[in-house]
């Protein structure tokens, strides 16, 4: 075991996001936790960095003091990632990110979601990709939630978004990655990281994302429906690098038949 | 003056700034942001914009998402 110990493994090169280098390629959302000290004790587990938020109205004349998510999940310490879940719209989503950027003191890295209707919560790609174009010119760093598309990712590279962030599954259906096939051809055709956003539902499934070569995973219901959620955090980082490593080492080629391990020479029976 | 008020009617005194508007809702030194009429009001310009008779006005924060 102490041979083992003393091998160095080659490092991995750091997720690189708007200029800023992450050790942790997993990003977490900070919804439907039951309060916020599980919140904060889930995100620890997991690892990671970069943590997302909703911007929605403040409760008028609700007890003022109540605890703010921002208290628990410190700016100085993480990337906050502000999204635009729930707009159904280029104009809602560009509004949300503006008044992000305002709440978070000109911060200009966001997550844009633009959906497409409320069964499926499936991207609106033709509304994502006009309020991408306006938030880009507007200065803002865009990390895009999309359709499994292969041209359509690459479209929004080419366009200015950092990341592009195609679903695996439907949000919160926690189903696994559903097309293998075209996560695949994203990342390789990809010049900009490529992080599966959405549909991981278990540690498997974000292993999986990152046997694939994407560069990263982000999820959220996984980790706060699970029965243990700091558990969960903690199986999800695990998974991410042992995925990530995995995908690094390079796979064995898959055979149809069997071939033993065990060398045929030398039998004597 | 009657303003909008994440989407309620307020009734406010005349003349109110942003910032007085802030401080009335108890939430001074609060992170937030601040929209009138669908334009942000950077922090910088809170002490200087005053509000006017049916102003929609929008005081959102951060909460846990996805």
């Amino acid at each position: 075991m102490t041979e083992t110990a003393q091998i160095q493994l080659p490092e991995d090169k750091p997720l690189e996001l708007a200029g800023r280098t992450y050790q942790s390629r997993l990003l977490v959302g900070t919804g439907q936790y039951s309060d916020l000290m599980e919140t904060g004790h889930a995100i620890e587990a997991s690892g990671a960095e970069i943590v997302t938020v909703a911007v929605r109205r403040t409760n008028i004349g609700q007890n003022p003091d109540e605890p703010n998510l921002l208290d628990v999940v410190n700016p100085d310490t993480y990337t906050i990632l502000p999204n635009t879940a729930g707009c159904y719209t280029a104009k809602d989503a560009v509004r949300t990110c503006k008044l992000a950027r305002e709440l978070l003191d000109g911060h200009d890295l966001v997550k844009l979601e633009v959906l497409g209707d409320q069964k499926t919560l499936y991207p609106n790609m033709p509304e994502t990709l006009v309020a991408a174009e306006e938030l880009i010119k507007d200065g803002f760093k865009v990390m895009v939630y999309c359709s499994d598309d292969p041209l359509l990712a690459l479209r929004l590279e080419e366009m200015g978004c950092i990341a592009v962030m195609p679903l695996g599954a439907p949000i919160g259906s926690g189903l696994g990655i559903q097309n293998r096939y075209n996560i695949r051809l994203i990342v390789e055709n990809a010049n900009v990281p490529v992080l599966v956003d959405a549909g991981v539902g278990t540690a498997s499934d974000a292993a999986i994302a990152m046997e694939l070569g994407c560069d990263g995973v982000l999820m959220n219901t996984a980790i706060a429906k699970a029965g243990d959620p700091i558990k969960m955090a903690h199986a999800m980082r695990l998974a991410i690098e042992a995925g990530r490593e995995s995908y690094l080492a390079g796979r064995m080629p898959k055979k149809l038949y069997a071939s033993a391990s065990s060398p045929i020479d030398g039998t004597f029976f | 003056m009657q303003i909008q008020l994440n989407g309620d009617a307020v009734e406010l005194p005349d003349a109110m700034t942003v910032a007085d508007l802030i401080a009335h809702l108890e939430l001074t030194g609060k992170r937030l942001a601040v929209e009138v009429n669908e334009d942000i009001v950077p922090r910088s310009q809170h002490p200087e914009l005053t509000l006017n008779e049916g102003d929609r006005v929008e005081v959102v924060h951060a909460i846990g998402g996805g």
